[in-house]
């Protein structure tokens, strides 16, 4: 494997040269499911390559047939014009791919040193692979400046920064290719960019490397090149240079799609959610909300922004009954509503606060259950669906359908289990459950997490009808485009507290994104004005 | 993006169960071979001596009664995600609710008794079954350790009990004093007799026809009630159930208090239908079983009712087998029996990846001819 590596050094001049990878009519099925329908791909030396597509688009089933984790059922893979036979990761390394996943892949405990040798410590006395190990360390860190220390304790590292060991991980085996499993969802706009331009210093240095994402800004400002993917299918190779976002999601999607929301001015009324000096702590007594205060008022969407982590869930979780408030108040309408003080979720419901909230599989609805099950999860006490000491079926079913079809939930089926429907459908099924209630209060994370473009406009313009219809909407996302296409006001949480609030007319991504990283709202700004 | 089809049905709860019972039996059989019996004759005296004459019937629904209800219980629990396996404890605590209700309220008229009989066994197993429920909801201790010790506990309790305070004056064997006749309830063969039919005597009395009322009944409740909803969120996802305002301690309570009192039920049909008196170990294992039952049964009232018509064949045909091939002791009908209940219990997942794969290929064939 050696000699194929050193060939490839500087071979991005000449014309003829291999391209790195070229994928020839991959297919794979899942069961019924055609994941991945006869692709075929080039990736050349030296660039980098974005791949986009929606979430179920079969991006990240050919990225995992590329590195081994699958089996295509037909097609070859061809990498530096050489036939491959990638049965496992191992394979794959040994070829020169390097893979950097989504979810981390760190022993946390570890130093940044011991998670880099992990599986190629070489021999049985660490000693001599740690020196050798950490001489190569310094050669790679210096060679395309990722700055880190190789004792540090991973555990203790920022979230950019453990991404760098896994590149570093890669680069450590000798990966020529590198793949980029949607690397920025944990990141900041600013390390964001940090991450581009190390991407960009990978390039100059002869590395290939191929971007997975579903953010058309970072295809846009990051790549040379770009395929877009749709329903398994291969259905687009541009230059980056040659295109553009509208040209590009209208091929994810296959037609049309409004980017940019439109909505009216808000018409804020009176206040109906006032937190006043919130804490939330976690059962280890770890301090997760830090003294928040805040209002919101019917007919305006607050958002809520922060890199994931940063205690917007558990605020979020805290309003809606579920986490007990340590200290201080949360009024509805006036009156005390704190959660943790003889209040719960249901008890929150009943006085229309309704909840949906960030993670659709572990906390909206329980997937073995029938969709009509689950359109009841929280509802269960309501008296339409009660008969005598019965559920009404009957009536239940009927409920199911009527939120189905208002909310354009498919397959229309109240039989069908949950777990068989995409994302989308699910988070749709889940917004009618808690919307058609007409509640005051709408408490909603992360409305589009794993759903796909088509169904992402419809779930926003729906929020925004919520918000025309009088209702107070407090939204938490990680996603800064929707909070700024969606918020009226936004909030920046940065490790428990709220760092400051920007009106939806003055925010943009480089404030909001030094405010996320902990920067004082007036410091943001006048960093901004200076730029 | 599911790497399968969904199995049908009747391959899910029908052919899956019967395959893993079909092993069971091919094991059993090589282990008889082994010991140089006939398989083919082994299997024919089980059966013969489940089903082959009309005592045996008896005796065999008589078994699957104690079935039906430790199975239940199980399956209440298991629907709250619970791992209930101290129905032991639990039915013997209540076969002493039973046991007093009929010694110190013998003044009753017996319907009236049936009714304080059942309340009695069921407020017994429930506060038995509750202290382990408590410690689960609110301490975070495992349910598994707590019933298991209670089992324990129970035994131990009994025993003192029944040595030194039900013990009758005089009597040297530790067990109660009888039941007062009137109180016993009737076996199935005297209705019979009563109607004007004749049926071969069995211990099999009117407890059987409660069990198949309680598997109604819970049947109703866990899929037809909102309680029972909020026991399978709990068991199915804790996390969606807190989301949805629906407390989870309060509904592992509620589970495992019902869980208890049916255990309890079988207390019915052994102290008050069968032996008349409180015995030693009278739950002789029962609810040990009633987890095997309930897996099998896929924790479904129907499918716990047949598991338990296999394990009451099972230990009537082999109570027969042991009597009519002295090679064949008690114990070799006990490891007949733990063959069963390893395959259909704790291994039912054994086959279901391969016929899921097998299902799969031949469904997907047959919608590509369909489509061509």
């Amino acid at each position: 494997m050696s000699d194929t590596m050193h060939q490839m050094h500087g071979a991005g001049e000449t014309g003829a040269v291999q391209p790195a990878i070229e994928l020839r009519g991959i297919d794979k099925r899942f069961g019924a499911v055609h994941a991945n329908k006869s692709i075929d791909l080039k990736v050349e030396k030296g660039t980098i390559h974005g791949i986009v597509g929606e979430n179920g688009a079969g991006k990240s089933t050919l990225m995992s047939i590329l590195y081994g984790f699958y089996q295509a059922d037909a097609g070859t893979i061809h990498v530096d014009g050489r036939l491959c036979d990638i049965k496992g990761s191992e394979d794959a390394i040994a070829v020169g791919i390097g893979m950097v996943h989504q979810h981390f892949m760190l022993v946390e405990p570890f130093t940044v040193l011991e998670n880099v040798i992990l599986g190629v410590e070489g021999g049985a006395i660490l000693r001599e692979g740690v020196d050798k190990a950490r001489e190569e360390l310094r050669r790679l860190e210096r060679e395309y400046s990722l700055d880190v220390n190789p004792d540090a304790i991973v555990g203790d590292l920022s979230v950019g920064l453990q991404q760098r060991i896994e590149i570093l991980k890669a680069l450590y085996r000798g990966a020529e290719i590198l793949i980029l499993d949607e690397p920025t969802g944990v990141l900041t706009p600013q390390e964001a960019d940090h991450l581009f331009r190390i991407l960009e210093t990978l390039k100059q240095q002869g590395k290939t490397v191929v971007l997975i994402t579903h953010k058309l800004r970072e295809i846009m400002a990051a790549t040379d090149n770009v395929s877009v993917m749709r329903q398994g299918e291969m259905v687009a190779h541009r230059k980056t240079a040659e295109t553009s976002p509208e040209e590009l999601s209208e091929l994810m999607v296959g037609r049309k799609v409004l980017l940019r929301l439109e909505k009216g001015e808000a018409a804020p009324a009176a206040t109906v959610l006032e937190v006043d000096n919130l804490c939330v702590e976690t059962s280890q007594g770890v301090r997760k909300v830090k003294n928040a205060s805040f209002s919101v008022r019917a007919g305006e969407i607050v958002g809520i922004a922060g890199v994931s982590g940063n205690g917007q869930s558990e605020l979020l979780e805290a309003l809606g009954g579920i986490r007990a408030v340590t200290e201080g108040q949360v009024l509805l309408n006036g009156l005390d509503v704190t959660p943790g003080r003889g209040v719960d979720a249901a008890e929150l419901r009943k006085r229309g606060v309704a909840h949906v909230p960030e993670d659709r599989h572990r906390m909206a609805m329980v997937t073995s259950f029938s969709a009509k099950e689950a359109a009841i999860l929280g509802y269960e006490d309501d008296a339409t669906y009660q008969k005598g000491i019965f559920l009404n079926w009957h009536a239940i079913s009927d409920a199911t359908e009527h939120m189905m079809s208002e909310f354009d939930v498919r397959p229309n089926d109240p039989d069908l289990k949950a777990a068989n429907f995409s994302g989308g459908n699910q988070q749709k099924l889940v917004l009618a459950r808690e919307i058609m209630r007409d509640p005051e209060l709408l408490l909603v994370g992360q409305p589009t997490r794993g759903v796909d473009i088509g169904a992402i406009e419809f779930i926003h313009k729906r929020i925004v009808a919520m918000r025309d219809a009088g209702k107070a909407v407090l939204l938490v996302s990680v996603e800064l485009d929707e909070i700024m296409s969606l918020a009226d006001r936004i909030l920046v949480m940065c490790d428990g507290s709220i760092i400051g609030e920007v009106s939806a007319a003055e925010a943009n991504e480089r404030v909001l994104g030094l405010m996320m990283a902990g920067v004082d709202p007036h410091e943001a700004k006048a960093a901004e004005g200076s730029a | 993006m599911s790497d399968t089809v969904q199995l049908p049905r009747w391959i899910d709860v029908g052919a899956l169960p019967l395959l893993n019972l079909l092993l069971a039996l091919i094991v059993s059989g090589l282990v008889v071979l082994a010991i140089g019996e006939s398989p083919t004759q082994v299997v024919e005296i089980l059966l013969y001596g489940a089903f082959g004459y009309e005592e045996a019937w008896g005796y065999t629904l008589y078994y699957t009664t104690n079935f039906i209800f430790t199975g239940l219980a199980f399956a209440v629990a298991f629907h709250c995600g619970l791992f209930n396996i101290g129905a032991e404890g639990q039915a013997y605590v209540g076969g002493l609710g039973v046991v007093l209700a009929a010694l110190y309220l013998d003044f009753l008229p017996f319907p009236i008794m049936l009714i304080v009989a059942i309340l009695a066994a069921a407020v017994f197993g429930a506060a038995w079954a509750y202290i382990p429920a408590y410690l689960q909801a609110r301490r975070g201790s495992h349910v598994v350790i707590t019933t298991i010790m209670f089992n324990f506990i129970a035994s131990s309790l009994m025993v003192y009990l029944l040595v030194n305070v039900l013990r009758p004056q005089g009597s040297m064997t530790p067990e109660s004093e009888q039941i007062a006749e009137h109180l016993r309830l009737p076996f199935i063969h005297d209705i019979a007799a009563g109607l004007g039919l004749e049926m071969a005597s069995s211990p099999l009395n009117l407890s059987f026809v409660y069990a198949l009322v309680c598997s109604v009944l819970v049947w109703l409740f866990i899929w037809h009630t909102r309680w029972g909803y909020a026991i399978r969120t709990v068991g199915a996802n804790a996390v969606a159930a807190t989301y949805a305002g629906i407390e989870p301690g309060r509904y592992i309570i509620m589970a495992m208090m019902i869980s208890g009192a049916l255990s309890a039920f079988m207390a019915l049909n052994e102290v008050m239908g069968v032996q008349h008196r409180l015995l030693i170990d009278f739950t002789a294992g029962y609810g040990f079983v009633g987890i095997a039952v309930a897996l099998m049964g896929r924790n479904h009232p129907f499918g716990i009712f047949l598991a338990a018509l296999l394990f009451g064949m099972l230990y009537q045909g082999g109570a027969e087998l042991s009597f009519e091939i002295p090679t064949i002791s008690n114990d070799m009908v006990v490891v007949i029996q733990g063959l069963v209940i390893l395959f259909t219990g704790a291994m039912e997942h054994m086959f279901r990846p391969r016929v899921t794969r097998i299902y799969t290929a031949w469904h997907l064939r047959r919608r590509a001819q369909e489509a061509a």
